[in-house]
Protein backbone atom coordinates (compact mmCIF):
# COMPACT_ATOMS: atom_id res chain seq x y z
CA UNK A 1 0.00 0.00 0.00
CA UNK A 2 1.57 3.16 -1.07
CA UNK A 3 0.59 6.69 1.12
CA UNK A 4 0.27 9.62 -1.24
CA UNK A 5 1.81 12.78 0.46
CA UNK A 6 -1.80 14.26 0.84
CA UNK A 7 -2.86 11.38 3.01
CA UNK A 8 0.59 11.90 5.65
CA UNK A 9 -0.35 13.93 8.85
CA UNK A 10 1.19 17.24 9.10
CA UNK A 11 4.11 16.96 11.01
CA UNK A 12 4.67 19.89 13.62
CA UNK A 13 7.48 21.24 12.70
CA UNK A 14 9.67 23.99 14.82
CA UNK A 15 9.37 27.83 13.54
CA UNK A 16 11.65 30.48 13.17
CA UNK A 17 10.60 33.91 13.08
CA UNK A 18 12.95 36.83 14.16
CA UNK A 19 12.18 37.56 18.07
CA UNK A 20 10.32 40.87 18.83
CA UNK A 21 11.74 43.24 20.65
CA UNK A 22 9.61 42.62 23.57
CA UNK A 23 10.10 39.15 23.87
CA UNK A 24 14.00 39.86 24.29
CA UNK A 25 13.80 39.49 28.16
CA UNK A 26 12.12 36.05 28.38
CA UNK A 27 13.74 34.70 25.08
CA UNK A 28 16.88 32.21 26.18
CA UNK A 29 19.80 32.34 24.19
CA UNK A 30 22.45 29.91 23.87
CA UNK A 31 26.20 31.14 24.80
CA UNK A 32 26.82 31.35 21.00
CA UNK A 33 24.14 34.04 20.79
CA UNK A 34 25.31 35.52 24.18
CA UNK A 35 28.49 36.29 22.32
CA UNK A 36 26.84 37.72 19.37
CA UNK A 37 24.88 40.19 20.97
CA UNK A 38 27.43 41.17 23.65
CA UNK A 39 30.02 41.24 20.48
CA UNK A 40 27.28 43.93 18.92
CA UNK A 41 25.98 45.87 22.05
CA UNK A 42 30.44 46.63 22.82
CA UNK A 43 30.94 47.33 19.23
CA UNK A 44 27.69 50.34 19.73
CA UNK A 45 28.76 51.46 22.98
CA UNK A 46 32.31 51.95 21.88
CA UNK A 47 31.26 53.85 18.93
CA UNK A 48 29.14 56.24 20.90
CA UNK A 49 31.63 56.71 23.23
CA UNK A 50 34.57 57.17 20.88
CA UNK A 51 34.44 61.37 21.22
CA UNK A 52 35.60 60.37 24.95
CA UNK A 53 38.11 58.35 24.01
CA UNK A 54 39.59 60.73 21.72
CA UNK A 55 39.57 63.47 24.49
CA UNK A 56 41.41 60.98 26.37
CA UNK A 57 43.71 60.11 23.71
CA UNK A 58 43.97 64.23 23.46
CA UNK A 59 44.62 65.13 27.37
CA UNK A 60 46.51 62.53 28.30
CA UNK A 61 49.19 63.03 25.70
CA UNK A 62 48.89 67.04 24.82
CA UNK A 63 50.96 68.63 27.59
CA UNK A 64 51.34 67.92 31.08
CA UNK A 65 48.98 70.27 32.03
CA UNK A 66 46.26 68.72 30.30
CA UNK A 67 47.38 65.08 31.29
CA UNK A 68 47.05 66.39 35.06
CA UNK A 69 43.04 67.77 34.08
CA UNK A 70 43.08 64.43 32.55
CA UNK A 71 43.61 62.72 35.67
CA UNK A 72 41.88 64.94 37.79
CA UNK A 73 38.27 64.64 35.93
CA UNK A 74 38.07 60.85 37.35
CA UNK A 75 38.71 62.51 40.90
CA UNK A 76 37.26 65.38 40.82
CA UNK A 77 34.27 65.30 38.12
CA UNK A 78 33.60 67.29 35.30
CA UNK A 79 30.59 68.68 33.27
CA UNK A 80 28.73 68.71 36.75
CA UNK A 81 29.59 64.50 36.95
CA UNK A 82 31.60 63.55 40.07
CA UNK A 83 34.75 61.30 39.42
CA UNK A 84 33.16 57.96 40.06
CA UNK A 85 31.15 58.45 37.30
CA UNK A 86 33.54 58.67 34.90
CA UNK A 87 35.28 56.20 36.11
CA UNK A 88 32.18 54.17 35.43
CA UNK A 89 32.14 55.39 31.71
CA UNK A 90 35.78 54.09 31.57
CA UNK A 91 35.34 50.95 33.24
CA UNK A 92 32.15 50.10 30.63
CA UNK A 93 35.34 51.34 27.45
CA UNK A 94 37.51 49.02 29.08
CA UNK A 95 34.68 45.60 29.44
CA UNK A 96 33.55 46.82 26.04
CA UNK A 97 37.58 46.48 24.69
CA UNK A 98 37.91 43.43 26.01
CA UNK A 99 35.41 41.85 25.40
CA UNK A 100 35.10 42.63 21.73
CA UNK A 101 39.02 41.71 21.41
CA UNK A 102 38.29 38.69 23.09
CA UNK A 103 34.25 37.70 20.95
CA UNK A 104 36.97 39.14 18.25
CA UNK A 105 39.97 36.73 18.32
CA UNK A 106 37.23 33.70 18.46
CA UNK A 107 35.66 35.02 15.03
CA UNK A 108 39.26 35.00 13.66
CA UNK A 109 40.14 31.99 15.35
CA UNK A 110 37.04 30.37 13.40
CA UNK A 111 37.65 31.73 10.15
CA UNK A 112 41.04 30.53 10.15
CA UNK A 113 40.49 27.06 11.23
CA UNK A 114 36.82 26.25 10.14
CA UNK A 115 36.42 25.52 13.70
CA UNK A 116 32.34 26.20 13.40
CA UNK A 117 30.56 22.98 15.62
CA UNK A 118 28.71 23.47 18.14
CA UNK A 119 30.98 22.43 21.04
CA UNK A 120 33.84 25.12 20.07
CA UNK A 121 30.82 27.68 19.24
CA UNK A 122 29.45 26.90 22.92
CA UNK A 123 33.04 26.78 24.42
CA UNK A 124 34.54 30.04 22.90
CA UNK A 125 31.85 31.90 23.30
CA UNK A 126 32.11 31.37 27.36
CA UNK A 127 35.65 31.55 27.29
CA UNK A 128 35.26 34.64 25.24
CA UNK A 129 32.83 36.10 28.03
CA UNK A 130 34.38 34.85 31.15
CA UNK A 131 38.20 35.99 30.37
CA UNK A 132 36.82 39.41 29.01
CA UNK A 133 35.45 39.48 32.08
CA UNK A 134 37.85 38.29 35.18
CA UNK A 135 40.74 40.95 32.83
CA UNK A 136 38.17 43.58 33.26
CA UNK A 137 37.32 42.76 37.12
CA UNK A 138 40.71 43.29 37.69
CA UNK A 139 41.31 46.59 36.06
CA UNK A 140 38.11 47.57 37.54
CA UNK A 141 40.03 46.81 40.82
CA UNK A 142 43.11 48.81 40.00
CA UNK A 143 40.83 51.69 38.39
CA UNK A 144 38.48 52.04 41.77
CA UNK A 145 40.83 51.05 44.41
CA UNK B 1 11.76 41.55 -11.03
CA UNK B 2 9.94 44.14 -13.22
CA UNK B 3 8.91 46.16 -10.60
CA UNK B 4 12.48 46.67 -8.61
CA UNK B 5 13.72 49.49 -10.32
CA UNK B 6 13.24 53.20 -10.26
CA UNK B 7 11.02 54.44 -7.28
CA UNK B 8 10.50 50.76 -6.46
CA UNK B 9 14.09 49.58 -6.56
CA UNK B 10 15.19 47.37 -3.60
CA UNK B 11 18.62 49.25 -1.90
CA UNK B 12 20.60 46.28 -1.14
CA UNK B 13 24.19 45.59 -1.76
CA UNK B 14 26.38 45.59 -4.67
CA UNK B 15 28.30 42.92 -3.94
CA UNK B 16 30.64 44.74 -1.57
CA UNK B 17 30.03 41.98 1.24
CA UNK B 18 33.20 39.81 1.27
CA UNK B 19 35.29 42.79 0.29
CA UNK B 20 33.72 44.58 3.27
CA UNK B 21 33.96 41.46 5.29
CA UNK B 22 37.73 40.96 4.76
CA UNK B 23 38.34 44.45 5.62
CA UNK B 24 36.95 43.86 8.97
CA UNK B 25 39.14 41.09 9.33
CA UNK B 26 42.54 42.74 8.49
CA UNK B 27 41.94 46.11 10.38
CA UNK B 28 40.89 43.92 13.62
CA UNK B 29 44.04 42.18 12.70
CA UNK B 30 46.09 45.26 12.49
CA UNK B 31 43.97 46.72 15.74
CA UNK B 32 44.97 43.82 17.74
CA UNK B 33 48.43 44.57 16.73
CA UNK B 34 48.52 48.08 17.99
CA UNK B 35 46.80 46.79 21.47
CA UNK B 36 49.65 44.38 22.36
CA UNK B 37 52.57 46.88 21.11
CA UNK B 38 51.03 49.88 23.48
CA UNK B 39 50.21 47.15 26.15
CA UNK B 40 53.65 45.60 26.00
CA UNK B 41 55.50 49.82 25.90
CA UNK B 42 52.85 50.59 28.95
CA UNK B 43 53.68 47.10 30.91
CA UNK B 44 57.80 47.36 30.47
CA UNK B 45 59.77 50.55 31.26
CA UNK B 46 59.50 51.63 34.82
CA UNK B 47 56.26 53.76 36.13
CA UNK B 48 54.38 55.56 33.95
CA UNK B 49 53.83 59.22 34.23
CA UNK B 50 53.28 61.81 31.41
CA UNK B 51 56.58 61.46 29.82
CA UNK B 52 57.08 58.12 29.58
CA UNK B 53 53.27 57.73 28.26
CA UNK B 54 53.94 60.82 25.53
CA UNK B 55 57.40 58.87 24.52
CA UNK B 56 55.52 55.94 23.60
CA UNK B 57 53.19 57.82 20.75
CA UNK B 58 56.24 60.15 19.55
CA UNK B 59 58.35 57.46 18.00
CA UNK B 60 58.25 57.83 14.52
CA UNK B 61 57.58 54.16 13.83
CA UNK B 62 54.16 54.48 16.33
CA UNK B 63 52.90 57.37 15.04
CA UNK B 64 52.51 55.94 11.68
CA UNK B 65 51.41 52.74 13.13
CA UNK B 66 48.61 54.64 15.56
CA UNK B 67 47.67 56.85 11.75
CA UNK B 68 46.99 53.20 9.97
CA UNK B 69 45.06 51.89 12.94
CA UNK B 70 42.90 55.10 13.33
CA UNK B 71 42.30 54.83 9.57
CA UNK B 72 42.10 51.14 10.31
CA UNK B 73 39.40 51.59 13.08
CA UNK B 74 37.13 54.01 11.09
CA UNK B 75 36.81 51.42 8.08
CA UNK B 76 35.90 48.67 10.90
CA UNK B 77 33.64 50.39 12.94
CA UNK B 78 31.67 51.44 9.27
CA UNK B 79 31.39 48.24 8.92
CA UNK B 80 30.14 46.87 11.89
CA UNK B 81 27.96 49.78 12.00
CA UNK B 82 26.47 49.47 8.72
CA UNK B 83 25.16 46.01 9.34
CA UNK B 84 23.73 47.42 12.90
CA UNK B 85 21.54 49.76 10.56
CA UNK B 86 21.46 47.29 8.11
CA UNK B 87 19.71 44.32 10.63
CA UNK B 88 17.51 47.12 13.02
CA UNK B 89 16.35 50.21 10.46
CA UNK B 90 14.39 48.95 7.80
CA UNK B 91 12.83 52.27 6.24
CA UNK B 92 15.22 53.51 3.61
CA UNK B 93 15.31 57.02 4.70
CA UNK B 94 16.09 56.78 7.83
CA UNK B 95 18.91 54.23 7.36
CA UNK B 96 21.02 56.25 4.70
CA UNK B 97 20.37 59.36 7.22
CA UNK B 98 22.08 56.59 10.02
CA UNK B 99 24.31 55.65 7.42
CA UNK B 100 25.29 59.33 6.55
CA UNK B 101 25.57 60.84 10.62
CA UNK B 102 28.03 57.49 10.96
CA UNK B 103 29.87 58.53 8.43
CA UNK B 104 30.33 62.23 9.96
CA UNK B 105 30.84 60.99 13.44
CA UNK B 106 33.60 58.65 12.36
CA UNK B 107 35.32 60.87 9.97
CA UNK B 108 35.66 63.93 12.45
CA UNK B 109 36.87 61.48 15.03
CA UNK B 110 39.38 60.26 12.85
CA UNK B 111 40.32 64.34 11.88
CA UNK B 112 40.62 64.72 15.66
CA UNK B 113 42.63 61.96 16.23
CA UNK B 114 45.26 61.81 14.05
CA UNK B 115 45.38 65.77 14.78
CA UNK B 116 46.22 64.99 18.49
CA UNK B 117 48.79 62.51 16.70
CA UNK B 118 50.53 65.05 14.41
CA UNK B 119 51.10 67.50 16.80
CA UNK B 120 52.90 65.42 19.65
Amino acid sequence: MTTSLKEQPLKRRPVYRNIHISQIISYRLPPAGWASILHRVSGALMFLLLPFVIWMFDTSLSSEVSFDQFRSVFVAGALGLPGVIWKLVAFALIWAFLYHFCAGLRHLWMDLTHSVDLKFGRISALAAIGVSAVVALALGFKLFF
Amino acid sequence: MSTSFGSRRIVVGAHYGLRDWMAQRATSMLMAIFTVVVVAQVLFGGPLDYYRWAAIFSAQWMKVLTFVVIVSLMVHVWVGMRDIWMDYVKPVVARLALDVATIVWLVGCAGWAIQVLWRL
